[in-house]
């Protein structure tokens, strides 16, 4: 063998060995030690790095779970509570369950609803469009339909409806991770408590101008008539500002003020017609006691008024 | 033989649009009232003015209806006489609903004690501190454009030196011609303005600043200047955006304002010939600000007009005044094309800061293509305030608020400049304000 080549063979390899016995060393040396629970408890993690923990990444959220030693601040949304519950394991505390949430889109003004008053040709973001003007509809408080939610979704858990130009959430893949909220500059992706048997209802409207205002602009937007907070029997409906708000936390799904509204814009999710037709009947049927109720008493004051403008001339 | 290299000009960046003064032969004309004003009450920077008036009430020409919330605010006044009719939020020329008084209008009965002679009226009574008192009262503000209260301009803050008072008569938005014609109509008016002004700040020297390519204005100005000491005219070069405050006071007297300072850190006040002339209407002749000069322009526009205007006229007003909207209006623009905004609806009224209504024909309208940044730092050239526009886009459109704040993008002054010369179509200009939107919402949390 050419001499050249042997001794080049020879004394990389030499280096090589040298700098693998330094490199051990310095290794071992400077370690860096690590909570080898914060490995084992991101490896149950999601491993998406959407931060809708609020932390920076799952790294980060494992770490500060570790540190922290308690679940109650701190929840893996797209994990939810099975991962939670590995969490907890790892960890050897006690884990802390918490309701689904997923998004709901807050708007109902569709194409067909919301007439465009303007042409808006400029940069292809909600957020620009919305930092210049209220949009190209009457509208102030409306979807403005250029799809940023769309676009920071991380899990194509939402697309854009062409029909209605509104975006749609798929609830089998939205895992509650709040980056739609925060990016809609108009408020309209809301996180939702996912109901018992993931059944929901919210009033798809924010427009809090005055009723005809509101009717001119969207032909569906909460006109402020209180018919829902009147048939909601738990106080779960607020009015403010002309537009009604169902509270999820206080409502109890009974499903009587869907049909009240006019415009038929609250909206359900995974709500069978029959038990909507029942609640509306249940309610109508309640509503006709109390009317009956009413004339009853006002007849009985009307002849108690009568006996008395009888007794007085024998007194 | 003009000689350009002569003339006085900002140092940094800037660009040269075809200025297209279409209109700046035409005479000033007032334009018939309206039968219904509608008056926004945040028509200035700071906080809107509290309404005084309800539904039902009669009101004279010149009355007040709100007044200011704040030494930061402005007092609003009556633009006709008539009955107050609804108080609504109404979408107005910055494209958003604001709470406007409407008024039916009713003949034109003014309020008592307003001067509606045309004689000048020379002699300054008052002292300082009245100038100002009155100028608040009469709800003056900047009529440039950003429409900034003047009463809050003229008090200068303790411990800073203000040594010259700058009139700008730049005008360096191409169309506008609002304030060309008001200089050329009433420069007597604006003298006695400068004067009062001078009084109210304490200076001995104002200087008017006025583009060259308004040449008439400027050898009127001379000429009227003659024998009077302490104010002078300079002919500046035409270069956009040198009717910035900061740039005009770079382009005269060689100052920088440092970075989120006021004018009086670099010892001067400017004040646009607009604002000079309401200040002198309502230093002298008791007059509140309630009209101004509005210019109806475009390539298309029949009769393109210097109109006088009462605040709270309906946009199409003007339009139908000028000829009607032609069919190839491809946006209508309140204000000039380089940073002025599209209207959405032609109902919006005319405000204090209206300074034009420009109809841009179709094929000049649209945006192009949006290209990938070729990082060929035009937009660095152009910037007058020496900031990296290309650099502030991506900031923004990351969200980094943080970092675009270090690179200064606060002092954006929103000229548009950038996205002007960016071979690329970039809306740089969209994301650089959508930064700032984003830092001032991160103060207020």
């Amino acid at each position: 063998m050419n001499p050249v080549i042997l001794y080049t063979i020879l004394s990389l390899t030499a280096i090589g060995i040298v700098a693998a016995v330094v490199i051990y060393f310095v290794s071992k040396k400077f370690a860096v030690q690590e909570d080898d629970r914060i490995g084992k408890v991101e490896e149950v993690l999601p491993s998406t790095n959407c931060g809708g923990c609020g932390q920076p990444g799952c790294h980060a959220f494992a770490k500060a779970v570790v540190e922290a030693g308690d679940l109650s601040s701190l929840h893996c949304p797209v994990g939810g509570n099975a991962v939670m519950k590995q969490v907890a394991e790892i960890l050897g505390i006690k884990a802390v369950e918490r309701d689904p949430y997923i998004a709901v889109v807050r708007c109902s003004g569709s194409f067909e609803h919301r007439k465009k008053t303007n042409v808006y040709d400029g940069t292809e973001s909600c957020k620009i469009a919305a930092a210049l003007y209220s949009g190209d509809t009457g509208c102030a408080y409306g979807c403005l339909g250029m799809a940023d939610c769309v676009d920071v979704c991380d899990f194509e858990a939402m697309y854009m409806d062409e029909k209605t130009g509104l975006p749609v959430v798929i609830e089998d893949k939205c895992t509650a991770c709040n980056a739609c909220v925060k990016e809609c500059p108009k408020g309209i992706l809301e996180l939702w408590p996912k109901g018992k048997k993931d059944q929901r209802v919210y009033i798809a409207c924010l427009n809090e101008e005055k009723g005809s205002t509101a009717r001119k602009e969207c032909s569906v937007a909460c006109s402020g008539c209180s018919k829902c907070f009147e048939a909601c029997r738990y106080d779960a409906i607020t009015m403010t500002n002309s537009l009604a708000v169902i509270d999820p936390e206080k409502c109890k799904l009974c499903m009587e003020c869907v049909e009240t509204c006019d415009v038929h814009n609250i909206i359900t999710a995974n709500v069978t017609p029959e038990k909507i037709q029942a609640a509306n009947e249940q309610r109508l049927k309640r509503e006709e006691r109390a009317r009956k109720k009413k004339e009853e008493e006002k007849l009985a004051a009307e002849a108690a008024k009568q006996n008395t403008h009888e007794t007085p001339p024998q007194a | 033989m003009k000689l350009h290299h002569k003339l006085k000009t900002f140092k940094l960046g800037g660009v040269h649009p075809d200025d297209q003064k279409i209109s700046a032969g035409v005479a000033i004309t007032p334009l018939p009232l309206p039968k219904v004003v509608t008056i926004p009450v945040a028509q200035h920077i700071g906080a809107p003015a509290k309404i005084i008036v309800q539904r039902g009430d009669m009101v004279k020409t010149g009355q007040i209806i709100a007044t200011h919330e704040g030494f930061v605010s402005s007092n609003i006044h009556a633009s006709a006489s008539g009955r107050i009719g609804v108080i609504e939020e109404v979408m107005d020329s910055s494209g958003f609903k604001h709470t406007a008084i409407s008024i039916r209008v009713k003949g034109d009965d003014w309020y008592e004690n307003i001067d509606l002679t045309e004689t000048l009226v020379e002699e300054i009574k008052l002292d300082p501190k009245e100038i100002v008192a009155r100028i608040m009262e009469a709800g003056v503000v900047g009529m440039g454009g950003a429409a900034f209260p003047s009463h809050v301009k003229l008090s200068v803050p303790e411990g800073k030196h203000v040594d010259h008072l700058l009139i700008n008569g730049v005008e360096c938005e191409p169309y506008l011609t609002a304030d060309h014609r008001l200089m050329l109509e009433r420069p007597k008016e604006i003298i006695v303005g400068i004067k009062i002004l001078m009084k109210a700040l304490g200076v001995e020297k104002a200087i008017i600043g006025i583009e060259d390519n308004k040449q008439d204005a400027i050898e009127l100005f001379q000429q009227l200047l003659k024998n009077e000491s302490g104010i002078t005219v300079e002919a500046l070069e035409v270069h956009y955006p040198q009717g910035g405050e900061k740039q005009l006071i770079q382009a005269l007297l060689n100052r920088e304002v440092p970075s989120g300072g006021l004018p009086a850190d670099a010892g001067a006040i400017v004040h646009n010939v607009g604002t000079t002339y309401a200040i002198y209407q309502a230093v002298q002749k008791n007059k509140p600000l309630l009209e101004r000069v509005v210019t109806v322009t475009g390539k298309s526009v029949k009769q393109p007009s210097n109109f006088l205007v009462r605040i709270g006229t309906p946009v199409i007003d003007l339009l139908i005044a000028a000829g009607g909207v032609p069919e190839d209006t491809g946006k209508i623009i309140s204000g000039g094309p380089m940073m002025g905004k599209a209207i959405a609806d032609l109902d919006v009224p005319v405000a204090k800061g209206t300074s034009g209504i420009l109809l841009i024909p179709k094929d000049e309208a649209s945006r192009a293509e949006v290209y990938n940044c070729l990082h060929c730092g035009k937009c660095i050239e152009a910037c007058p305030m020496g900031l990296e526009p290309y650099h502030l886009l991506l900031m923004s459109k990351k969200g980094n608020s943080q970092r675009a704040k270090e690179e200064h993008i606060l002092d954006c002054i929103e000229c548009g400049s950038c996205s002007f010369v960016c071979p690329s179509n970039r809306p740089i200009l969209d994301y650089i304000r959508l930064g700032k939107t984003q830092i001032r919402k991160q103060k207020k949390v």
